[in-house]
């Protein structure tokens, strides 16, 4: 670009960016190859907290592997639970009480709040928007509380069980609940003010880091940044699992998939789950929430794959049974690391800055990247 | 018609039908597999265009590649299977149809040291490239005591 518009001869340099640059999101690390402040190429580099969540889990009980999950996409435990829960339960044929799908469904959408808040705020705050990183945590923080009430922990969850929940709400989680969800469309304002109607924000990020829904689909991106490309396809819809065929909400979609689309898929993606919630709240049945579940989880010889609607995409888990108590071999398909795929091809052409902007719209987690 | 007839109507004995899967699963020859992926995702009949995942299995007399393939339309997905040889496992690349196979094949040679032909790029990507080894195979040991 640059060579085109000036007669100067310019010089390609490699310019390396993280494992510690803040707003690599943890410990990434690209290699960028620079004409200028033209980025011409992106080498990914990750593994630097690869811990081996893979084999780990053929060495524990099925069981066992639940607090694990809460450290693969560490923002959003408690759909990692869903979803390797849920690959277990399918392995085995577990129907779940229907009140603890609906334990579920409250948790995970709260959790994909969550998510989301920390996206804005981190996205803001690469995009040197300080003051809003502060609004989206205030907020966040009482999500997080809301999960201490429920399980003792505020993002290690360990929420789930194989079959179901392992205990009923506390009394006072429903009201604080409900209370929240009064309150939220009102932060939601307070965002829309500071950071989507932001002048700045939208030069920062409309027109950036295009990428249609042809070539989000054979980069293998589902989920959110699939949507934000403008193709109205969403698992809790298309092929509902758990109870998500009994609620009603919209799926909001992108324009062309810039940086600016998948924020503004995500804003209205947490007030479609307020809308989930509340329905949960008013529908769940009484009822038991656990299966009849052995004592000794032993899956019989077989495989299966599980995906679930994640905070970042399609998060899915294919295990394979040899008969005993711990796994064969489980495969976690994490959004994060497929969607890190695209991210070269996506900076290419773009400036530095872009760069930064574009890393932060994809929403990666490192824990999940590198697993 | 059902997408398992299909399949088996259109490649014959060239796909091997494995019974009681989740997903409509097949067993297919290393030698004509990426022939059958191409058909898959460009025949309008199948359509399957989306990758939804790419892993390997080591099993005690072969390694074996694991496919997931969605159709995004007709919501199908299958599950395609290639045994491949112990000592030194290969396989066609899918880079040149699906680019999301790219990192995902990375992945896979990283951890359980499948090689796939005609990969543009085919390094470590979560070890450290000195590391020896692929440590998802079952003969590799974590070392820790009561581990496998």
């Amino acid at each position: 670009m640059l060579k085109e518009q000036c007669d100067i001869t310019t010089q390609e340099f490699q310019l390396n960016m993280g494992p510690q640059h803040p707003s690599t999101h943890g410990v990434y690390r690209a290699i960028l190859t620079l004409d200028g402040e033209t980025v011409t190429n992106v080498e990914n580099v990750m593994g630097y907290l690869h811990r081996g969540m893979e084999k780990i889990a053929e060495n524990r009980n099925y069981t066992q592997f639940i607090p694990y999950t809460d450290r693969l996409d560490y923002i959003a435990p408690a759909l990692n639970n869903w979803a390797y829960v849920g690959v277990v339960e399918k392995l085995m044929g577990l129907e779940v009480p229907e009140r603890a799908e609906y334990m579920r469904v409250i948790l995970g959408e709260l959790q994909r709040i969550a998510n989301h808040l920390v996206y804005v705020a981190s996205f803001a705050l690469d995009l040197n928007g300080f003051s809003a990183w502060m609004y989206m945590f205030r907020d966040r923080e009482k999500i997080l509380d809301l999960f201490e009430m429920v399980t003792g922990s505020r993002m290690t969850l360990n929420s789930m069980r194989i079959g179901g929940m392992p205990s009923e709400f506390p009394s006072e989680f429903i009201p604080a609940l409900e209370k929240l969800l009064e309150e939220l469309p009102g932060c939601f304002e307070e965002y829309d003010g500071i950071v989507t109607g932001n002048e700045i924000f939208h030069a920062r990020t409309k027109n950036i880091g295009i990428m249609n829904a042809e070539t989000i689909i054979n980069y293998g991106i589902g989920g959110v940044n699939l949507r934000a490309a403008g193709l109205k396809y969403d698992l809790r819809k298309e092929m509902p699992y758990s109870v998500y065929d009994q609620f009603e909400f919209d799926i909001p979609i992108g324009e062309q998939g810039d940086c600016f689309d998948r924020y503004v898929v995500r804003m209205e993606e947490m007030r479609e789950s307020i809308r989930i919630i509340k329905q949960a709240i008013a529908k769940m049945p009484d009822g038991p929430i656990m299966a009849k579940v052995p004592r000794i989880i032993k899956p019989s010889k077989g495989e299966a794959y599980f995906h679930i609607e994640g905070a970042k995409g399609w998060l899915g888990f294919y295990l394979v049974s040899d008969g005993s108590t711990n796994p064969y071999r489980l495969h976690i398909h994490a959004p994060s690391f497929v969607s890190l795929g695209a991210f070269p091809e996506m900076s290419r052409g773009t400036y530095i800055q872009d760069l930064v902007a574009i890393l932060a719209s994809i929403d990666i987690v490192l824990g999940e990247v590198d697993r | 018609m059902d997408i398992t007839n299909n399949i088996i109507n259109k490649f014959g004995d060239k796909v091997q039908i494995v019974e009681g899967s989740d997903y409509p699963t097949f067993i297919i020859n290393k030698d004509s597999f990426l022939d059958i992926v191409t058909e898959l995702k460009e025949k309008p009949e199948f359509n399957f265009s989306f990758l939804l995942d790419i892993t390997a299995v080591d099993y005690e007399e072969s390694i074996q590649g694991v496919y997931h393939l969605m159709n995004l339309v007709q919501k199908n997905i299958i599950r395609l299977k290639v045994n491949l040889e112990k000592d030194k496992p290969a396989i066609p690349s899918l880079v040149s149809l699906y680019k999301g196979a790219d990192i995902q094949e990375r992945e896979t040679f990283d951890l359980m040291g499948v090689y796939y032909e005609g990969h543009p790029n085919l390094k470590r990507i979560l070890c450290p490239d000195d590391f020896q080894g692929h440590p998802l195979r079952k003969d590799f040991s974590m070392g820790i005591r009561g581990s496998k």
